[in-house]
């Protein structure tokens, strides 16, 4: 992780600097770099070893995606089942980097040159099964230059549906909940279609907010109250990652701003909700609710979101939500699909989908998704994903941010799609543009603050020296698409769009303190009904670190919370 | 846990128990399974390993010499092909840098079986599950053209006929139907601990296609003509039907490797077509079934993942382009022998003693580089040998189990003097670097 020069000072001179995390909006001044990290102005007499003329150009934080499907069960299931989708998008090696191949579900070396290529320092895979975190995390580990992590999916687990119908109190739960954290390497939890992927096995095809669980004696609701409290009294930074119920409904809009309410003020996030924000309304029963979303978002100071942001093209749709994927594979394209119902912990859909602009539906949510953008008024509680690859591949991120930055070019891309879908959408009278200090907050500073990573996503002194610059452009999809210099840790890895040196990045956690008496109830659980032994559940540090080429970073947990009485 | 004793996985088939406890005599030269163990895995960790040096055509040699002869005979090589392909993880890893760096293509030894499964993966997907969800839900379970348990020895008395379940299941009632599987099915394992015996409704697994392809139709409700099929009596075939229909959580398993005959994937296709009607049929909702691939084992399931993300691409893959390409038809050991496309075989199996078919071989004179067990034995000496650690036994690892959704720690148990696979292939790949740049 070192910069390859001990003891070396980069000097990045004259650039432009976004820096929200310090209220910097555009204002020159120089960085300096010292053994990987930002350092303060140095003594007039320290050499300067390197110096980068950056003047007119703009300096960023490394961007960090806080939601993006890159390593585990089911991507790799995606990328098995998709070899159509590879073919032509083929990586020949070259003397820095290893060859691959991928456009929707691209292979794991691959994907971590795009990011980094785009100005990508890190990226959390939000849906790790904890039977599955090992494959996670090796997939994760052959993802080079970037950092990663990944939030570990409850809330179809038996072992917590069974603790709540036996009304456990919460500091078991919150016990249960770190465990998982620590066993799994993971840094935050997220739930996926409240107990609904356990209810599917149970044979129930739909689970409401309220509805009754048709085995353990539980609610969705109650899962999300407990599992966001759980959450916030352990201290872990990042909210409950919520994927809620009746996922691409039409008329969910309904059970999305209920769900706001479930936590009852915990923190929330809940993602993808571009996929949460139909109604039921006009001809075809399904209707933008972005208005209704965005002006909950806008007032439940509690809840962020990421938009999960739908882009044409063909893409695969990866997802813990077996149940909503069985219903979805009646539009795969192509017409197949792999479910799976996995350990008694959790289960998957895969389902290939191909977004058209003439399609009513597809139309209407690519709009749904920019007037969610464009309505939410906090960008520190907004953030900017497509749900790789659901919504569409992450490459298309610099297209997406021309989109939200470029008043004209949105509305000439909206005027070509199927016109019924424009007559329900209102985002032709939306005119706000964002800006790049937004933008800077919504995939840097604000993204890094939301997944609790102290050290990234700024540029203040020790910061890790994750940097993006970019030639200023008005037209900002080449502006995002090929930045001029990456550095990761403070070593140059991409120069002029392309990688020049690989590297590989961290695995950020969280280990929140927990009472390990938990681990007795679980050890018998395991040897009962389990198929393999609890101690080969966790993963130990040695392996993500793999001979030294990882690294674990626990980030704090701090205002741990108090047990409650 | 007793001295000298500990708790191991043990890669002898795609089950990939992990609870076996084997002890290690004072020596620590030889090994007891001491529970939990079955057949095959008391001949994977009581085995006797022979004491095996690198060999050059038949001739001892050091490590250092092997390695540099291999990179030389690699480094001439316009069409490698890497197979047998015997591994894990972390072997797999340092086999795909190895391909990439040489242009090779890749190929497993049970890949005629995987492809099976992978095509229909490819065409329509399926619908599946796992061990422990089999093991605490199933209430009935449809043995396709298997006995499983010549193969997956404690099957039944790990996932089918255990104590207890989740959810309060007597599985003592659990219903077994075993379909096809032709002469020599040993069904005894699916005799209920009640004393309940299975149905057996056989035939010859070449006559499956037409036999699934009619259940198929029964569970779709169609009404047919005849009152025969394959020899199986029609009203057995329907009463199939109906249980599949009226069951809770029916599990559908099949083996592939046992579907010997051409285009045998259109088989595959047929059975995780019936768990796909069960659970969206015409009679709506009314029960949920999965499919359960059952797998042959020597790290086909690692080798396939690691591929795939490693390459984006499972095996049949190739690098001889410089990128990676997929033909599951063309990328064939057979075929790239027989037709004198490959010019290097690398042969790896790591598990087992598995040598190349010397059938493969006969014809050609193509030069050969076997990295593996230390007791294989060849009928012809291959060019280069080097014998390396067993993996589970010597050498720890990582390996998925045949559901692909769990990956277990394999265990170094015993001190070898050998190298691991991975070890090798690092070497082999620094031999070639230097190689190149004139050292």
């Amino acid at each position: 992780m070192k910069a390859a020069n001990s003891m070396s000072l980069i000097k990045l001179a004259n650039g432009k600097i976004y820096d929200p995390a310090h209220q910097v909006d555009g204002i020159v001044k120089d960085i300096f770099i010292r053994d990987g990290r930002i350092v303060n102005r140095p003594h007039n007499d320290e050499p300067i070893t390197q110096t980068y003329d950056l003047t007119g150009k703009v300096v960023m934080a490394g961007a960090i995606d806080m939601h993006t499907h890159i390593g585990g069960g089911k991507v790799n299931i995606a990328r098995m089942m998709l070899p159509e989708d590879h073919r032509g998008n083929e990586q020949a090696h070259t003397d820095v980097c290893g060859s691959g191949c991928g456009h929707a579900a691209p292979s794991t070396l691959t994907t971590g040159y795009r990011y980094a290529e785009m100005g990508y320092t890190a990226g959390f895979e939000p849906a790790i099964l904890p039977i599955n975190a090992r494959q996670s995390h090796l997939e994760m580990g052959d993802t080079p230059i970037i950092d990663k992590g990944g939030y570990a999916m409850l809330g179809s687990d038996d072992f917590l549906l069974r603790m709540l119908t036996a009304k456990q109190d919460q500091n078991a739960i919150n016990d249960y909940v770190a465990w998982t954290l620590h066993a799994t390497q993971a840094i935050g939890i997220k739930v996926v279609n409240p107990g609904g992927i356990s209810a599917f096995k149970f044979n129930q095809r739909k689970l409401d907010l309220d509805e009754h669980h048709a085995y353990y004696d539980v609610t969705p609701r109650d899962i999300l109250k407990t599992l966001s409290r759980a959450v916030h009294e352990l201290g872990v930074p990042h909210p409950l990652h919520v994927h809620a119920n009746n996922l691409g409904v039409p008329g969910n809009f309904e059970t999305t701003l209920s769900t706001m309410g479930a936590s009852e003020g915990f923190p929330l996030h809940l993602t993808h909700i571009q996929f949460h924000s139909y109604g039921n309304e006009g001809d075809r029963k399904f209707s933008s609710a972005a208005a209704q979303i965005s002006e909950a978002l806008n007032n439940n100071k509690n809840i962020s979101a990421d938009v999960g942001q739908i882009l044409f093209g063909q893409t695969v749709t990866a997802s813990g939500d077996s149940m909503m994927q069985h219903l979805n594979a009646n539009h795969a394209n192509p017409k197949k699909s792999v479910i799976m119902d996995i350990e008694c912990d959790a289960g998957c859909g895969v389902v290939p989908f191909k977004y058209r602009d003439q399609n009513y539906v597809n139309a209407l949510q690519w709009a749904i998704g920019l007037e969610i953008f464009l309505l939410s008024n906090d960008p520190w509680r907004i953030f900017l994903t497509t749900d790789h690859p659901n919504g569409a591949p992450f490459t298309s991120y610099p297209h997406l941010i021309k989109l939200l930055m470029d008043k004209s070019f949105r509305d000439e891309t909206f005027a070509k799609l199927n016109l019924d879908a424009q007559a329900m959408s209102t985002l032709s009278s939306i005119d706000r543009e964002y800006s790049l200090y937004e933008i800077a907050i919504m995939t840097r500073a604000g993204a890094a603050k939301l997944v609790g990573l102290r050290d990234r996503g700024h540029l203040g002194a020790d910061a890790a020296a994750d940097i993006t610059v970019y030639t200023d452009n008005a037209d900002r999809e080449k502006m995002f698409a090929k930045p001029d210099f990456v550095f990761k840790d403070g070593e140059l890895v991409v120069k002029d769009g392309a990688v020049i040196k690989v590297t590989w990045g961290a695995t950020h956690t969280v280990k929140p303190e927990f009472d390990r008496g938990i681990e007795k109830d679980l050890l018998q659980y395991f040897d009962k009904y389990h198929t393999i032994q609890l101690d080969n559940f966790k993963i130990g540090n040695d392996e993500i670190e793999n001979n030294g080429r990882g690294k674990i970073i626990v980030q704090p947990c701090e205002g741990r919370r108090e047990k409650s009485v | 846990m007793a001295p000298n004793q500990m708790k191991v996985t043990c890669p002898a088939c795609s089950l990939l128990c992990d609870d076996i406890v084997v002890k290690l005599d004072e020596h620590q030269q030889s090994m007891k399974v001491i529970a939990n163990g079955c057949a095959k895995s008391i001949q994977f960790f009581e085995q006797t390993v022979t004491d095996s040096k690198p060999t050059i055509n038949g001739n001892p040699v050091d490590l250092n010499t092997a390695i540099n002869k291999a990179a030389e005979i690699l480094k001439l090589a316009n069409q490698p092909l890497i197979a047998g392909l015997g591994t894990e993880v972390q072997g797999m890893r340092a086999i795909m840098h190895l391909a990439d760096k040489t242009g090779a293509t890749l190929d497993h030894m049970h890949s005629d079986a995987t492809m099976r499964n992978t095509l229909v993966l490819q065409n329509s997907g399926w619908q599946t599950t796992t061990l422990t969800e089999v093991k605490n839900r199933v209430d009935l379970l449809l043995v396709i053209g298997t006995d499983i348990v010549s193969s997956l020895p404690q099957f039944f008395e790990r996932i089918i006929w255990n104590e207890s379940t989740l959810f309060e299941q007597d599985t003592s009632t659990r219903e077994v139907i075993y379909l096809g599987g032709g002469k020599g099915l040993d069904t005894s394992a699916g005799n209920s601990p009640n004393g309940t015996q299975p149905s057996v409704i056989n035939c010859e697994n070449a006559q499956l296609p037409e036999v699934i392809a009619t259940l198929n139709a029964l569970i779709n409700g169609k009404n047919l003509t005849t009152d025969k099929i394959a020899g199986i009596n029609l009203v057995d075939l329907q009463s199939i039907a109906d249980r599949l229909k009226c069951a809770k959580y029916s599990v559908i398993t099949w083996a592939s490797s046992a579907f010997k005959f051409g285009h045998s994937e259109l088989l595959v296709q047929a059975i995780t077509e019936c768990v796909r009607t069960l659970n969206t049929g015409s009679f709506k909702f009314s029960t949920r079934s999965a499919g359960l691939p059952l797998t042959s084992g020597d790290g086909d399931s690692s080798v396939s993942n690691v591929a795939t993300w490693m390459s984006g691409y499972p095996l049949r893959s190739s690098f001889k382009r410089g990128y990676p390409e997929y033909n599951p038809y063309e990328f064939t050991t057979e075929k790239l022998l027989s037709n004198n496309e490959a010019d290097l075989l690398i042969w790896i199996s790591s598990f087992k003693p598995v040598a190349p078919s010397p059938n493969s071989l006969a014809n050609h004179k193509l030069p050969v580089i076997v990295i593996g067990h230390p007791n294989m034995q060849f009928e012809q000496q291959p060019d280069v040998f080097i014998p390396v650690r067993i993996l589970g036994l010597q050498e720890k690892g990582l390996m998925f189990r045949m559901d692909s959704s769990v990956t277990l720690p394999l265990t170094q148990i015993m001190n070898s003097n050998l190298p691991s696979l991975s070890d090798v292939c690092t070497q082999i790949e620094l031999a070639l670097n230097n190689h190149e740049s004139g050292k």
